[in-house]
């Protein structure tokens, strides 16, 4: 499979990579990893003429913690999410869902910025950042702007990006000492997309859960943040009545597809046992 | 649209042309230069037929344009023997304990493999099957591909530790 052809362009800064994209709005499409892109080209459903390559702008590539923010260049790729142990220590599920992305190979060129930005509901990393309240810093021609990672995704492949904007980071806070999260995704095959999948983050003190949040990835046209399945979790101890009550909320918001993958009414029965064992797993590892 | 000129050392060879810039990077290495030893196999980006070390990385090379390899540093299974010909401890493990059957993925599993060894010189056969885990095999022969690379590692080991 040959893609078409296009003009390709290596900037070596931000301002660079928006200049080129505002000379060719509409023709040009930015290329990180290339591997949501390229599979695309290559069955002629993208046809840009141009493409920006983003790989040496060094600004994007960099993981910064602070005290109480964490900071995502959009070329950090998936290993590099993989082999930080400080986000590791402090963020734990970037980890845990990055380890069930693809395969080895391609872990090692798609970017968490091409990941979360393109809208294909079949990513993990959007439900993440529903997850984490995250925000995402987006920059074109009339300077920066910042858009919540749960207002950011409209339909499948349509977002809150213009064309002539890049997405340069993703910022969220720290999440608390203590917290316990985990990721569970059901697949056909490693590499594949996932059939449900799962993701919540929780803390507990003397027993009862103080704060949850639960997002769900491929059970609707966008990632789903599941409010209403956290809020039946917050103030219960955890026990098997709440983890029923939010299994239930969030079977109640999820709109998955028939596919290959199978049809709507197993995928959502499975998105309910993905939830159970994310709280599970999130709560044997809070305290 | 142009032609873009790249330059890249493959195999310890420093290589220049002039490519088109949706030149895949498997065909520029097959076609351009001869290196038929990467294989396209699904051209999908799912079986890692094509897999090769870039920049000490292992990537699928049916799902890199050219250009994006622009002064990169490649080794393909070409590049793996040692320089007097004899075969790497992967190649001899693979000969000695049948790590192949039909051979057609056994370029991109030794390309694969040659880097996890270094990224983890004694993985357990877990990290094995996982650190393989984006290479197919179609004839499904997997159990000797892991004794193999297991084999591999030993090798690999005894003669660090002798050095």
């Amino acid at each position: 499979m040959i893609p078409g052809s296009f003009d390709y362009h290596r900037p070596s800064t931000i301002d660079e990579a928006i200049g080129l994209l505002a000379s060719h709005v509409g023709d040009a499409l930015i290329l990180a990893g290339g591997h949501s892109l390229i599979p695309m080209m290559k069955l002629r459903m993208a046809t840009p003429e141009h493409l920006i390559d983003i790989q040496d702008i060094y600004d994007l590539s960099a993981i910064s913690i602070g005290a109480d923010q964490i900071d995502i260049g959009a070329t950090v790729t998936q290993a590099q999410l993989i082999h930080s142990e400080e986000l590791a220590d402090c963020c734990p599920i970037l980890r845990e869902t990055s380890l069930q992305i693809a395969d080895p190979q391609i872990r090692n060129l798609g970017t968490i910025g091409g990941n979360v930005a393109n809208g294909d509901p079949g990513n993990d990393m959007p439900a993440i950042m529903q997850l984490l309240d995250a925000d995402y810093v987006l920059q074109g021609p009339d300077g920066t702007r910042t858009v919540k990672a749960r207002a950011y995704y409209e339909a499948a492949y349509f977002t809150a990006r213009s064309e002539n904007e890049i997405l340069t980071s993703i910022r969220f806070a720290k999440p608390p000492a203590g917290h316990g999260s985990s990721y569970h995704k059901q697949k056909r095959k490693i590499g594949d997309y996932a059939t449900a999948a799962a993701a919540v983050m929780l803390e507990v003190s003397n027993g009862s859960c103080t704060s949850a949040s639960i997002a769900m990835t491929n059970l609707a046209d966008t990632p789903l943040w599941a409010e209403a399945a956290a809020n039946a979790l917050i103030g219960s101890a955890l026990d098997a009545d709440a983890i029923a009550a939010a299994v239930a909320a969030a079977r109640a918001i999820t709109n998955p597809a028939s596919d290959g993958r199978g049809p709507a009414e197993y995928r959502t029965h499975l998105a309910g046992i993905m939830v159970k064992r994310a709280i599970e797993t999130a709560h044997a590892r809070a305290g | 649209m142009s032609k873009t000129h790249v330059k890249m050392t493959i195999n310890g060879d420093e290589v220049e042309a002039l490519a088109e810039p949706r030149t895949l990077l498997i065909h520029f290495l097959r076609e351009e230069l001869g290196l038929t030893g990467p294989h396209i196999g699904c051209d999908t980006s799912h079986c890692g037929a094509c897999t090769i070390d870039l920049d000490g990385k292992s990537v699928k090379s049916c799902t890199i344009f050219v250009g994006q390899a622009q002064n990169a540093e490649i080794t393909t299974i070409e590049g793996i023997a040692h320089p007097d010909g004899t075969l790497h401890a992967l190649q001899e493990a693979f000969r000695q304990h049948h790590g192949l059957q039909c051979g057609f993925c056994t370029p991109g599993m030794i390309t694969r493999a040659y880097r996890l060894l270094q990224e983890n010189p004694n993985p357990t056969e877990e990290e094995i099957r996982y650190g393989i885990s984006g290479n197919l095999c179609r004839c499904t022969g997997y159990q000797n591909i892991v004794k193999a690379i297991q084999v591999a590692a030993e090798e690999l080991s005894v003669k660090e530790a002798a050095q």
